[in-house]
């Protein structure tokens, strides 16, 4: 994976434009591009959640290894979702694997800094939190009607 | 409430042809197809004077076992009538075992349409889950031989596994038609799957979605169209332009048995699509 600092043009993402504009300018400065090769992994299951990513382009599988059946996805997530919330959630350690399964392109911010950024400023960290939330919960109610198996 | 919306977007209600509503016209089988492992297309020829809009269903007899309500899967100018059908009761496990040449009764069409001439000029976002592809592939005809008279055209469908994908060569077809965009999602991959994975919810972030513009047409399981409504609203598409179909028990499709009663409403005659302001009140009672 490989990142650099992106130009103001692409710091576009709907994760940030439900942010008021002061709080866009307080994340700003730890805001950090990224680009994936298909196959390449943002996140192995069981290692430090060092990322907070905001997926702009490709898609990302969640998954984990099932012994015999090997990495098997759970989701996927693409364009205008985001990668990773065990950076929030002490040990700090991911759950799942996030492997890019096309060319991904997006933005991230280191978890050390964005989580020191949130507890001083516990109103920034609060909208945050609340955006990482109305995520978790779409996700959350896509994954329970996906085990419903509602098609039938 | 955009009342003026509302009065103009009326579902279209057809009429059967001239005929008894209990007599069947005797058509043969002229063609199957094997889609998935419980899932054929059957093409009927049409009888004189057959004409049917998107959306709209016919009831097929297999003789000596039953009758069923099966939406029309086909294009609405063609001369013959195809269903898509998944074999799950004892009419569709008979019609499953009939071959070209056998013949079985069909009366029809009945019920309503999706509003393509009220969705003209705007954008399309078409969400089909399992086997509810079927009622929305004559829209795809209807668009795809109109690529003017819509905007951008969106198609979000939800299968259970790579397996279970219908009509995969349209589907590939229809991705590679200029401004219009073809996702398909499964609910449990594969090893050689590549595509998203999720419930078809799962792909709504990444939409690009107007929702001044945008006309969507839903058919699948009735959770599947609970959440994606509900999802939809919150982006701002508003409730009159979201239009669903329903599936429920059509025993005499003509509105005299009750069978499918739906609130006020019979599934057979005022829907089977709706949009979904008109219902959404019943859509979330639960059944007793």
């Amino acid at each position: 994976m490989s990142g650099a600092e992106p130009s103001p043009v692409v710091k576009r993402h709907a994760f940030l434009e439900r942010l008021q504009e002061a709080q866009r300018q307080l994340l700003e400065p730890g805001l950090k591009s990224f680009t994936a090769a298909p196959g390449e992994y943002l996140a192995r299951e069981g290692e430090p959640a060092h990322a907070f990513y905001l997926i702009q382009s490709g898609h990302v599988a969640i998954g984990t290894h099932l012994g015999e059946r090997g990495a098997v996805p759970i989701q996927t997530v693409g364009p205008g979702d985001v990668v990773g919330w065990s950076w929030v959630v002490p040990p700090y350690r991911w759950q799942f694997d996030a492997r890019a399964v096309d060319r991904v392109e997006g933005l991230f911010f280191e978890a050390a800094w964005l989580r020191e950024l949130c507890e001083k400023n516990t109103t920034l960290g609060y909208q945050v939190l609340k955006q990482l939330i109305a995520s978790i919960s779409s996700r959350l109610a896509a994954t329970r009607l996906q085990k419903l198996d509602v098609y039938g | 409430m955009d009342n003026e919306l509302r009065s103009a977007a009326p579902v279209v209600r057809e009429s059967a042809p001239d005929r008894s509503p209990w007599t069947p016209a005797v058509v043969p089988i002229v063609d199957r197809r094997q889609e998935t492992g419980d899932v054929f297309t059957v093409t009927l020829a049409a009888p004189d004077g057959y004409r049917f809009r998107p959306g709209q269903f016919n009831m097929v007899t297999v003789f000596g076992v039953g009758e069923c309500a099966l939406s029309l899967a086909g294009a609405s100018d063609e001369p013959t009538l195809r269903h898509t059908v998944r074999a799950v009761g004892s009419v569709t496990r008979a019609l499953a075992r009939l071959r070209p040449g056998d013949r079985v009764g069909l009366r029809g069409p009945y019920g309503s349409s999706w509003p393509l001439d009220q969705a003209a000029g705007h954008d399309l976002l078409l969400i089909a889950g399992g086997v509810g592809l079927p009622p929305l592939r004559p829209v795809m005809y209807h668009v795809l031989q109109r690529p003017d008279v819509f905007g951008r055209v969106t198609v979000l469908y939800g299968v259970r596994s790579p397996a279970d994908i219908l009509y995969r060569d349209e589907l590939q077809q229809w991705a590679k038609q200029p401004g219009l965009k073809v996702w398909v999602i499964v609910a449990q991959a594969d090893v050689a799957w590549r595509g998203p994975v999720g419930f078809v919810t799962t792909l709504f972030p990444a939409l690009d979605l107007n929702p001044s513009t945008t006309w969507t047409f839903m058919c699948g399981p009735e959770a599947m169209m609970r959440f994606a409504a509900r999802l939809l609203e919150e982006r701002g598409v508003p409730d009159e332009r979201i239009f669903l179909s329903l599936e429920r028990n059509m025993q005499c499709a003509v509105g005299f048995c009750g069978h499918c009663q739906f609130g006020p409403e019979f599934v057979c005659m005022d829907g089977p699509v709706f949009s979904y302001w008109r219902i959404r009140h019943f859509f979330t009672i639960r059944e007793a």
